[in-house]
Formats: C-alpha cells, sequence, structure tokens
C-alpha cells in the first residue's frame, strides 16, 4: 500500500490560516489503512483543529467527510456538494489523491493534510516499512525476493557493501541490512548461486528518471 | 596498447614487489598547497597516493584536481572515484578527463553515505554501483567503447583497483564479494584498515583458496592509531571498522605522551604480519591526517627507498 503520515498540526493550522471554510476529506484507501486519513484521521484532526482555532478565537468551519478513493474521479464526485460548500479543501489522501482533487475541482484551492512516504508493508501494528520504489522493472526474482534498489541504502545491485554488521545497515542500526536478508532468503531457497552473478547497471527508464511515467492498457479503454 | 605507458604501481606489482601505497585526503577548500605539503611528506616513501574522493561524504576538493596537483610533484595519484554523487555519465566523462590528465590508477567506489557528512541533506544517485564502475572502467579499455558502445578516440587504460571489508558481514560472503569485483575488472585491492590479523588472515586464505590472489593484487589497509580515544572511536563509530579489545587495551596502557608511539608501533608489527602471509603483496597506509608520519613508518617497516618508477 501508498504508506502516509499527517504533518503536525502546527503545519496543518498555517496552510490553512487564509480560510474560514474548510472541507477536511479523508480517503477510504491506502492511507486510511494506514491510520493517516481515513474517516477517523479526519474526525480527530478536525476535532482538533476546531478546538486549537477556537482557543485562539479564531471563526473557522469544518466540514467532514471521506470518500472511497481520492484517486478516482468516480469517488472524487461525490464530493462536489461538500467541496462547493467550502473555501478550500484539506485533503488526508496521498499526493495523487490530492492533485486528482484539485485536477477536479479546478477553482478551490486543495492542500495537502499528509506526506506521502512510501509504498511499503504493515511489518506489524504500527510499523510500516518500505519496500517498493515502483522503478518499473522488478528484478526481484533474482534477489530472492527482497529488493535491494529499495532497502538498500546504496541500491546496491552487487552487494552487501563494506558496512554491513550484524545484519544491519551502516547508515542506521535500526535499518536491516538488505543485503543479509537477500543472502538468508537465497540460501533457503538454494540459490546462493545468484550471488557470483553479475548485475549489469540498471536501466532506469522505466522509472521516474524517465519523466513522469504513464500506464496505458488498451484492453481497457471504452 | 603499446603507446600507453604502465602505472608505476602495476610495474612495483607486476614486478612482485611488496608495494607501498598511502592515502591523501584533499582539503576542504582550495588551497592547492595543503595537498603539496601532504604530498612532500609522502614523497619517495610511497609508489603511488590514494586520493580520496569527498570521503565521509564532505565537500572537498575533487579528487581529480588533487590527484593533477600529485602528478605535477611527481608523485602518482590512484584516484578514487565513488558512485554516490555522480552518474553515470558524469562517472565517465571524468574518467576521459582524468586520463586525459595523466591519471593512471583508479580505485571504484561506492562511497560513504552522505548521511555520515556535513550535508545529510543531499540526494544520493547510486546510477551504479561499484562493481558496475569496476565493470565499466574496465569495458572502456577493452572495447575502447564508453558504457553506450560509443566508439571513444584514445580510450582510457587505468589500472583498476577496488576496496574490500574483510570485517564485514556476512563474512562467508566477503570472499564472494571479492571474486566479483575481481571478475568485473579489479586488478588490485585495498582492505578496510587491519587491526584484526586473525580474521583477515582467514579472509585472505579464502580468498587464496577461490585462487583470487593469483588474479588480483591485495594491498593491505593499515591505520596508525594517535591515542586510545581515535582506538575507541574507530572502533564503535566508523562503519566496517573492527578494532578487536587487545589493541584498544595497548593504546589504553601506555601514557598519553607514549599513545603516538604505542600507534606506530602497532602499525609496525601490523606491517609485518602482512608481510608474512602468503597471497598479500602490499600496504596501504591510511595514516589519517597524519601523512607527516608515513615516511618515518615505511622506513622503520625496512620498505624504504621504493622501487624507482622504470
Amino acid at each position: 500500500m501508498i504508506v502516509g503520515e499527517q504533518k503536525p498540526i502546527g503545519e496543518i493550522k498555517q496552510i490553512l490560516s487564509p480560510y474560514k471554510r474548510v472541507l477536511v476529506l479523508g480517503c477510504g484507501t491506502c492511507v486510511k489503512t494506514c491510520f493517516a486519513g481515513g474517516e477517523d484521521e479526519v474526525a480527530v484532526l478536525s476535532s482538533a483543529l476546531r478546538l486549537v482555532f477556537k482557543k485562539e478565537g479564531r471563526e473557522i468551519t469544518i466540514e467532514e467527510l471521506t470518500v472511497e478513493r481520492q484517486c478516482e474521479d468516480e469517488f472524487i464526485r461525490e464530493a462536489a456538494p461538500a467541496v462547493s460548500n467550502n473555501a478550500a479543501v484539506l485533503s488526508l489522501a496521498c499526493g495523487a489523491g490530492v492533485q486528482a482533487i484539485a485536477r477536479r475541482f479546478i477553482d478551490v484551492p486543495v492542500l495537502p493534510g499528509v506526506n506521502t512516504t512510501f509504498i511499503g508493508v504493515l511489518e506489524k501494528q504500527g510499523l510500516f516499512t518500505e519496500e517498493c520504489l515502483g522503478c518499473g522493472d522488478c528484478k526481484l526474482a533474482v534477489f530472492g525476493g527482497v529488493c535491494p534498489v529499495t532497502r538498500c541504502s546504496k541500491k546496491l545491485l552487487n552487494g552487501p557493501c563494506g558496512g554491513s554488521r550484524a545484519g544491519k545497515c551502516e547508515v542506521n542500526p535500526e535499518t536491516d541490512c538488505a543485503w543479509q536478508f537477500i543472502i538468508s532468503r537465497l540460501e533457503v531457497l538454494g540459490q546462493l548461486d545468484n550471488l557470483r552473478k553479475y548485475n549489469p547497471p540498471k536501466d532506469w527508464r522505466a522509472s521516474h528518471a524517465g519523466g513522469p511515467r504513464k500506464l496505458v492498457r488498451e484492453d481497457h479503454i471504452i | 596498447m603499446s603507446s600507453e605507458i604502465q602505472s608505476n604501481l602495476e610495474g612495483v606489482l607486476d614486478r612482485g614487489d611488496f608495494a607501498v601505497t598511502a592515502e591523501c585526503g584533499p582539503p576542504r577548500g582550495a588551497d592547492p598547497e595543503v595537498i603539496r605539503k601532504k604530498g612532500e611528506f609522502l614523497k619517495g616513501y610511497v609508489d603511488a597516493v590514494n586520493v580520496t574522493d569527498n570521503q565521509t561524504a564532505i565537500v572537498r576538493m575533487s579528487s581529480i584536481a588533487a590527484s593533477v596537483h600529485l602528478l605535477q610533484m611527481g608523485l602518482e595519484p590512484v584516484m578514487q572515484m565513488v558512485t554516490r554523487d555522480r552518474n553515470r555519465i558524469a562517472l565517465q566523462s571524468d574518467i576521459l578527463g582524468a586520463y586525459s590528465l595523466g591519471i593512471k590508477n583508479i580505485l571504484c567506489l561506492s562511497g560513504d553515505h552522505q548521511s555520515f557528512g556535513s550535508q545529510p541533506d543531499a540526494v544520493n544517485v547510486f546510477d551504479i554501483d561499484s562493481i558496475n564502475l569496476i565493470h565499466t572502467v574496465r569495458d572502456m579499455a577493452e572495447s575502447g567503447k564508453d558504457m553506450s558502445g560509443y566508439e571513444l578516440n584514445r580510450p582510457p587504460r587505468m589500472f583498476i583497483g577496488a576496496a574490500a571489508n574483510p570485517f564485514a558481514d556476512p563474512f562467508e560472503y566477503r570472499v564472494i564479494r571479492l571474486a566479483k569485483k575481481i571478475d568485473a575488472g579489479a586488478r588490485f585491492i585495498q582492505t578496510q584498515c587491519v587491526y584484526n590479523l586473525d580474521r583477515f588472515k582467514e579472509w585472505v586464505r579464502l580468498a587464496r583458496e577461490e585462487g583470487l590472489t593469483e588474479k588480483a593484487y591485495i594491498l593491505g589497509g593499515v591505520t596508525p592509531l594517535k591515542s586510545e580515544g581515535m582506538a575507541n572511536y574507530m572502533a564503535k563509530r566508523v562503519a566496517g571498522m573492527e578494532v578487536p579489545e587487545a589493541i584498544i587495551r595497548r593504546m589504553a596502557g601506555v601514557s598519553k605522551k607514549k599513545a603516538a608511539e604505542e600507534g606506530i608501533q602497532i602499525c609496525l608489527e601490523t606491517i609485518a604480519a602482512l608481510r608474512e602471509i602468503k597471497g598479500v603483496h602490499g600496504v596501504h597506509i591510511m595514516a589519517i591526517e597524519w601523512e607527516e608520519k608515513v615516511g618515518a613508518l615505511v622506513e622503520a617497516a625496512g620498505l624504504a627507498p621504493r622501487p624507482a618508477a622504470v
């Protein structure tokens, strides 16, 4: 899923400061699962904002709404009446959701309430880890299902570097060394020979390096 | 190619002499005198001088420029090049530029992560990794082409080196990685500082078993310790470094005044031990901001004078 984290309330307060009527718009998909922008977070954040602004003697009305997915126009349209009631939208979706809302409602300022962080996995309750960079050219088959492009701090395709110590990364002792995982996995899979194979430079054209990407599915175009 | 002259370091190693290289960190500024002064300390005592490339991710005079300052003094540089800061286009371009300026040795590295440096807010590049870089430099020399396959006029033919850290984990994989670097084209290997000789010997033994010490020259890294504080710092804070308790105790066991002397003594013992290990072809002295000690160290180790360039 796409993992995000709500912005600090101070920053949200500041970006909302020019407006008197604000719609706090949640998204019921990824950011709901990572507790950053679902219905519950919309309610908690809205209450907190009302309280903070009231304390400061500022008049602001906050409306709450959550749609299923802010990255799909079909769901975005449901928000149209609420958006037209307000002077600005604080979107708690990922960056894609924020932009999709902004594209649909061109005359309303759409502001981000979440920092979109990564594509990750719910490791355990309250812990998310980054697992995929969306590089567009997946090589997980070679690396025993562990991505060095994402999980090695130096993106080494022929790792590990000299800083791997007791299974941890030199950059942060709390970060696991991806290459230690790769080696352990390949050992279990009986594919240790993969370690001796040279992995050539990555073709980054499929990644963001090639510019903003587009995926066309002719078979789905109506 | 006959018109290309072999590097001095390559010549020393090919002739079977025990090679001596030292490290020289460029200054945090544009004053060439700093590098020249360090060069003066090393002249006559080493076969080549490694010039670091923004080591520990701190902005310094470029490795190419500092290498040229040394060349102008008659010293032979080993230009270090990291893949952290430049993409493949810039790396290849700088290799061509460096070779055009007379730089004949290159040490290919990934580089310290920028989070260790003075500008942790910078983005890193890591378009390719160190092994890809080794491959690239080798391919440029062998095929005469750049990575795109474009024919180069006067391809660079450099003596290619790589780093190895026998003290990192997982230990069993360290020799496989060494093999990968040598297969990619590394002809000499400079190792992380050796304080744990037992582990180093075991690593060389495994490399020997794989026939790697016949394919590439291994130069054991040493760094003389200045104080107990430095020993502790290296042990705890420097990534990929292993300093055994016994060494720290030795440094702690002498008065502060005598600490530097003890550090030099440990270093001399290490060099003597390295010379006895079959498959070790030289020593790489990384006297961090202590270049003035290298001459005396090389003399005391019985490694001076250095063989004259052929």
